[in-house]
């Protein structure tokens, strides 16, 4: 549980303008949805609150505070693939968050440790619907049981953000049905703050309580990379009316009507 | 008519495929060494198969009359504890640094390039530097096998590691990982797999380094017998030591493949990477 906030951020490669002017405040518990096109920013956005990427301006904070440039165990992630490790089982893979934090040198848990841990990793397990199948090795696993076993690994570390960086678009629609309904109780559960990447806009309003888009509202067409992309869109969709929208678009929209 | 492409042996033909070429270079031999016999009774290139019996059972059963050993067994065991060391060091310091190169930008920026051009030295133009700094002992022969063997799996296992989708790297450390607990949980034991791919191609070379350097400064060894007994014509000596070498470097083959299967069963299972 925990606020994101991002104030005045830029980024920039040499003379390509990535997002510009990012101002954004998510509150705690928040189930964020990010759409927009191909190259909007989606993923840097997600890679700066993982710390894989620094702003060129402004500051990302996390309960307002500066965090690390790396990766670290408060932001978890699932990726669209390879978030599972495959030489490790079902279990394995669980257990290796908690054997991480326990043993520094050797990475292993042994005795009455390992056997709480196991137990913690079973319940996860259990809770993403994999309990037959603890044994196996992700390779024979389906990609919606390995993204369902993804899941359980992040929640293993209790994030204060969850990343989901398009979980669900490798799968078919059925299994992402499914997905959709795993996900929701275990964000109300673990009441973790998600920020979701997706390309299906069903999707994205479907399980968030906030969605934004990211797009470049303003285009030079001899420098396609002179502006970079901001939030055009940010709703909020915890209301039960037409959806309201939030923050600085509010303005604007109220001079067109 | 089914194409040719599409025509599957079933097991049992399968395997009188595989041994069809085997018997019929058996028999090309047994007829040419009978030709020759008799030809001229003293030949000594192609000895008849009951020669060559003979004589291997001489090699293995019987003790040397001057020094008292069973020949092939002192020489198969001198080669092979080489064999062993040489590779057994090699993939120690083959992972270790690979395992560096690969994951840590630092240590890829330091010892990258020189691995890569020290890799390029012919490790049999520097055995005579070897014979000098090492002495014509044991060291020598095992320090020839690992600069031979050990440049290549460097490389190849650096290149594994950083063939690894960075997203497990990202992955772990949101796991809370350090360098270290990555390097030992995430990545070590995902390029086992390839370090035993890597053993399985290098055992070739790995044999060639050892002959050679057996061949000119050693006292016992299967590349010393062979050298040795050269200068008699010995083929029957000679071609069953071939023999006996291929059938070694044969079963190492065979068995790093069983112990990558056994130990690494992910590796092998069907759809993984």
């Amino acid at each position: 549980m925990s606020t994101l906030s991002f104030r005045n951020v830029w980024v920039e490669y040499g003379n390509q303008v990535v997002l510009e002017r990012i101002n954004l405040e998510i509150a705690s518990g928040t189930f964020l949805s990010i759409v927009g096109p191909s190259g909007a920013g989606k993923s840097t956005f997600l890679r700066l609150i993982l710390g894989q990427e620094k702003p060129s301006q402004g500051a990302v904070l996390l309960d307002g505070q500066p965090f690390p440039a790396e990766p670290g165990p408060d932001r978890g992630i699932v990726f669209q693939r390879y978030s599972v490790f495959p030489h490790l089982t079902v279990l394995g893979n669980v257990l290796l968050g908690y054997e991480l934090a326990a043993s520094p040198f050797t990475a292993r848990l042994f005795g009455s440790a390992r056997k709480d841990a196991v137990e913690k990793s079973r319940a996860l397990i259990e809770a993403v619907g994999l309990g037959s199948h603890a044994d196996k090795y992700p390779s024979a696993l389906s990609g919606g049981m390995q993204q369902r076993l993804a899941i359980a690994q992040a929640l293993a570390k209790q994030p204060r953000v969850l990343l989901l960086d398009e979980p669900f678009g490798a799968l078919d629609p059925g299994t992402r049905a499914q997905m959709h309904a795993l996900i929701k109780p275990l964000w109300h559960e673990h009441k973790t703050t998600i920020v979701m990447v997706t390309h299906d806009i069903k999707e994205a309003f479907g399980l968030a309580t906030r969605l934004i888009a990211l797009d470049r509202p303003r285009k030079d067409p001899q420098a396609p990379e002179r502006f970079g992309a901001r939030i055009t869109y940010d709703l909020d969709l915890t209301r039960d009316s037409a959806v309201p929208v939030l923050g600085f678009i509010r303005a604007s929209v109220h001079v067109a009507q | 008519m089914p194409r040719a492409m599409n025509v599957v042996p079933n097991r049992g033909s399968r395997l009188l495929l595989a041994l069809l070429p085997f018997l019929l270079i058996a028999l090309i031999y047994v007829v040419g060494s009978a030709q020759r016999r008799a030809d001229n009774p003293d030949d000594k290139l192609l000895p008849p198969v009951s020669e060559m019996v003979a004589t291997s059972k001489r090699l293995a059963t019987e003790p040397d009359r001057r020094s008292g050993d069973y020949v092939l067994w002192s020489d198969t065991a001198a080669s092979l504890q080489r064999l062993a060391l040489g590779l057994g060091i090699s993939a120690i310091i083959g992972l270790t640094l690979g395992l560096a190169i690969g994951l840590l930008p630092i240590a890829g920026a330091g010892f990258g390039t020189l691995v890569a051009v020290l890799s390029m030295i012919p490790p049999m133009a520097v055995l005579p530097v070897l014979f000098i700094v090492f002495g014509l002992g044991e060291l020598s022969k095992v320090v020839l096998i690992i600069i031979g063997v050990t440049p290549t799996l460097v490389r190849d296992l650096s290149l594994e590691v950083q063939n690894m989708p960075r997203e497990q790297l990202i992955k772990a450390q949101t796991l809370g990982a350090s360098t270290w607990q990555v390097a030992i949980r995430v990545v070590l034991p995902q390029i086992m797999p390839r370090l035993i791919q890597g053993l399985r191609l290098m055992i070739g070379p790995a044999f060639l380094f050892l002959i050679s350097a057996e061949a000119i400064a050693s006292d016992v060894g299967l590349g010393y017998r062979i050298f040795l007994v050269r200068r008699y014509l010995s083929m029957d000596v000679i071609l069953p030591y071939v023999v006996w070498i291929t059938l070694l470097a044969y079963v190492f083959d065979y068995a790093l493949v069983w112990f990558g299967r056994r130990v690494f069963p992910w590796a092998y299972a069907q759809g993984s990477r």
